[in-house]
C-alpha cells in the first residue's frame, strides 16, 4: 500500500489508485457502519440458501433490511402547513434519486389527481389557446433528460453562524436527481403562436393552493419540459403526478407541480412564493428577487453525519456535484480542511444539469480530519467558499436550533465533515 | 419570411430538436422566440409544407378558461370588478381567517399578517406584508387562490378585496375607510416596494 501515491493532507489518494491498483486495492476498502458490525464468525449456509425464496411482488419493495433507508418527514401527521420530505443521500449512492426517495415539498398535501380529468391550458398572449389532454400530449415527440430539482431551501442549516448538528438528511436533502421524460414546452408554445409582446409565462398547478410561478419566455423556450415521467414511470405523487413543468437547473418550486395552466403575460405576476416566500434578504435589508439559478454546489455524501466511520484504514470519500449552469468540469476534495486539495474522479457520464458522482480514495489513519469538497462547473463557475458566501449573503446572528429551519435560501458554499478519531462524522465550518 | 429554429433538445450541445414554423403567424412567434433564447440560432431553410409538430391541442377561447384564470399582476390586470373596504373586512377576517391567523391578524398556527421587524434585523427575520411585499396585488392574488388554507378559492371578489382592505389597514398601509377595488389597489404603494435586488439580470427576459 505505501506505493500508493498520496497526493494531499491526511491520507489523500490519487483518484486513480483505485484503477491502477485493482481489486487488490479495492479488497482492502472496509465499509462505512451505520453502528459497530459484529465480530468474525465462521462462513456457514444460513436459512435463505436452505429453501426457495419469496414470491415475486407485482411492483416491487426494497427489503425489509433497507426500510431505514426512508425520507425524513417534517410533518409527518400532515397537518395545515408545509410538509418536507428529505432525501438520504448517504445511504443511497450513484447518481439518480429512487422515485420513492425523491425529495418532496408539499405547501398543501399532495393532490389526488384523475390523470383523465386533468388539462393543461395555455393562454394569454398566444395567437390561439389550446387545450391538452394527457392522452394527446403522450402522442408527441418526448424526450428524456436527466435533471436534478433542488429546492431553493436546501442546505438552509450552513446559513447558521455556528455549525448545527444534524445529518446530512437535513441539511441537504432538499435535492434529487431524475430522469425526466415529457414533452419540451417550446412544441407546445409554438403551436399557440407566441404574440411578441410575451415576455413571461405564468406557471400554475391545479393543487389546492394553485401554485403559480413566473417564468421567462427565454426559459420556457430553451430547455423547459413538460415531464410525465420520472425515471421511467409515471411521476409520483409528491413530485407532480399526472405532470409538471420541468426547468432544468432552476429554483425546485419554479418547477411547477400538477400543472394545469400556462399564461404568457408582460409582466412577472410577483406571486407569493416569488414576491416572498424565495426572496433572500440580504445583510442590510434589501432582498434578492428572481434568483431561478441553483449554482454550482457539491457535498461529501460519503462519509457524512448519519454514518459513522469502522475503523482507520482505506476509505473511498464520494459526494455530488451540480451546477445550473452546465456540467461539472472539476471537484477538488479535501482531508485537511481545505490546506490541501486532491482531485477527484468524475464518473461518467458527466450530464449537464444534473447529479455527477465524484470519488476520492483515501487512507483515514484514526485521527481527526476535516473533510470538504468544492466543485467548478464548465461555466467557470466555482463554488465559494463559506467566508464568501457569508460575506455577501450574511448568516444567522444566532445559533440555528430547528434543522428544519429555513434562516435563508441558495446557499452553495462547501460542507465541511469534521471526522472524529472515534468514527463520529460531525457538521462542521472550516 | 420563414425561419427555422434550432433549439436544445434531450440532451444539451447533443442531438437538436427542429421545430419548423408551419405559417406565417407561427413564424412570427418563432422570431421573437429566436430573438430571446440565449441559445437558439438561425437556419436557413426553404418553405416548409409538411406539418413536423402533431398539432393535437384543442383550441379553446379565453372564456372558457375564465373559472382557471386567476392570476393578477402588479399593474392590476387580471383585477376582477368588486370591492370592499377594511370594515367589512374585519368581519370577514374574524369568521374565516383569525382560527389559524389569530385575532386581528396577530398569528396563531398560521403567519401573523400585522407588523414586522426591519428587515435590517437580519438575514433570518421574519417576512411580512408590511415589511416585505413589494405589491398588494399579491396580497388579492393570494388570499384568492389559495385561502382559507382548508376551502381555498370558496371566497367571494367583494370578500377579497375586503380582506385585502382590512389587512393594509391593520398595517396602516392604507387608511380605516379606503376602498379597495380593480382602481385603487394597484395604486397602493407597500412600504418596501423598492427593497429588492434582481439576482441575475442576465436572466431577465
Amino acid at each position: 500500500m505505501s506505493s500508493i501515491e498520496v497526493v494531499a493532507g491526511n491520507g489523500l489518494l490519487h483518484r486513480r489508485a483505485f484503477l491502477t491498483r485493482g481489486s487488490a486495492f479495492a479488497a482492502a476498502v472496509t465499509g462505512y457502519a451505520l453502528s459497530d458490525t459484529a465480530a468474525a464468525q465462521q462462513i456457514v449456509d444460513q436459512p435463505w440458501s436452505k429453501g426457495r425464496g419469496a414470491a415475486v411482488q407485482g411492483y416491487g419493495t426494497p427489503s425489509p433490511f433497507e426500510k431505514n433507508v426512508v425520507r425524513t418527514l417534517s410533518n409527518p401527521q400532515g397537518e395545515p402547513r408545509t410538509q418536507h420530505g428529505r432525501t438520504p443521500h448517504h445511504l443511497i449512492n450513484g447518481t439518480f434519486t429512487p422515485n420513492g426517495l425523491h425529495f418532496v415539498i408539499s405547501h398543501s398535501g399532495n393532490p389526488d389527481i384523475d390523470p383523465s380529468q386533468l388539462r393543461l391550458v395555455i393562454h394569454g398572449l398566444v395567437r390561439r389557446p389550446l387545450e391538452f389532454t394527457l392522452d394527446t400530449l403522450h402522442r408527441y415527440p418526448m424526450v428524456s433528460r436527466m435533471t436534478f430539482v433542488e429546492c431553493g431551501g436546501n442546505s438552509a442549516p450552513l446559513f447558521s453562524n455556528e455549525p448545527m448538528q444534524a445529518d446530512i438528511q437535513a441539511i441537504h436533502g432538499l435535492v434529487s436527481c431524475s430522469e425526466w421524460t415529457g414533452v419540451m414546452l417550446s412544441t407546445l408554445l409554438d403551436e399557440a403562436g407566441i404574440d411578441p409582446k410575451a415576455k413571461w409565462l405564468i406557471a400554475e398547478g391545479a393543487d389546492s393552493l394553485a401554485l403559480s410561478r413566473s417564468v421567462p419566455i427565454t426559459k420556457a423556450l430553451d430547455d423547459a419540459m413538460i415531464a410525465l415521467y420520472q425515471n421511467g414511470e409515471r411521476i409520483m405523487p409528491g413530485n407532480g403526478y399526472p405532470m409538471r413543468l420541468l426547468l432544468p437547473g432552476w429554483e425546485g418550486n419554479m418547477n411547477v407541480k400538477y400543472l394545469r395552466r400556462l399564461k404568457l403575460v408582460e409582466q412577472p405576476a410577483m406571486s407569493y412564493y416569488e414576491a416572498r416566500t424565495y426572496a433572500p434578504i440580504l445583510p442590510g435589508g434589501k432582498a434578492y428577487q428572481f434568483y431561478f439559478l441553483q449554482e454550482v454546489k457539491s457535498f461529501i455524501t460519503h462519509p457524512s453525519p448519519g454514518l459513522r466511520m469502522n475503523g482507520p484504514g482505506f476509505y473511498e470519500i464520494s459526494g455530488i456535484a451540480y451546477s445550473a449552469n452546465g456540467r461539472i468540469a472539476k471537484v477538488m476534495v479535501s482531508a485537511d480542511g481545505g490546506k490541501t486539495w486532491a482531485q477527484a474522479a468524475l464518473q461518467a457520464p458527466v450530464l449537464p444539469k444534473a447529479f455527477t458522482r465524484f470519488r476520492a480514495p483515501w487512507r483515514w489513519d484514526g485521527a481527526p480530519v476535516v473533510l470538504q469538497s468544492r466543485a467548478w462547473d464548465e461555466g467557470g463557475n466555482v463554488q465559494p467558499t463559506r467566508a464568501e458566501v457569508i460575506a455577501r449573503r450574511g448568516q444567522t446572528s444566532k445559533p440555528l436550533t430547528n434543522p428544519l429551519g429555513f434562516p435563508s435560501q441558495h446557499y452553495n458554499g462547501p460542507t465541511s465533515w469534521r471526522v472524529e478519531s472515534t468514527g463520529e462524522v460531525r457538521n462542521a465550518y472550516a | 419570411m420563414f425561419a427555422e429554429l434550432q433549439r436544445h433538445a434531450a440532451t444539451e450541445g447533443g442531438k437538436k430538436n427542429f421545430a419548423p414554423c408551419l405559417s406565417v403567424s407561427v413564424a412570427r412567434g418563432c422570431m421573437l422566440a429566436a430573438v430571446f433564447a440565449s441559445t437558439v440560432t438561425f437556419a436557413q431553410t426553404s418553405l416548409n409544407s409538411a406539418q413536423s409538430t402533431p398539432n393535437l391541442g384543442r383550441p379553446i377561447s379565453e372564456a372558457e378558461i375564465a373559472a382557471w384564470d386567476i392570476s393578477i399582476l402588479p399593474d392590476g390586470t387580471g383585477l376582477p370588478a368588486g370591492s370592499g373596504t377594511p370594515e367589512q373586512g374585519a368581519k370577514i377576517f374574524a369568521a374565516k381567517c383569525a382560527l389559524c391567523h389569530g385575532p386581528e391578524g396577530k398569528g396563531g398556527t398560521a403567519a401573523a399578517v400585522v407588523g414586522g421587524a426591519p428587515l435590517t434585523n437580519g438575514i433570518d427575520t421574519p417576512k411580512t406584508i408590511a415589511n416585505f411585499w413589494p405589491y398588494a396585488t399579491t396580497l388579492f392574488d393570494f388570499t384568492r387562490r389559495a385561502m382559507p388554507w382548508q376551502q381555498p378559492r370558496t371566497l367571494t371578489n367583494d370578500e377579497v378585496y375586503a380582506l385585502t382592505a382590512y389587512i393594509l389597514s391593520l398595517n396602516k398601509i392604507i387608511g380605516p375607510s379606503d376602498t379597495m377595488n380593480a382602481q385603487t389597489l394597484p395604486k397602493v404603494r407597500m412600504p418596501n416596494r423598492d427593497g429588492f435586488v434582481v439576482r441575475f439580470p442576465e436572466k431577465m427576459p
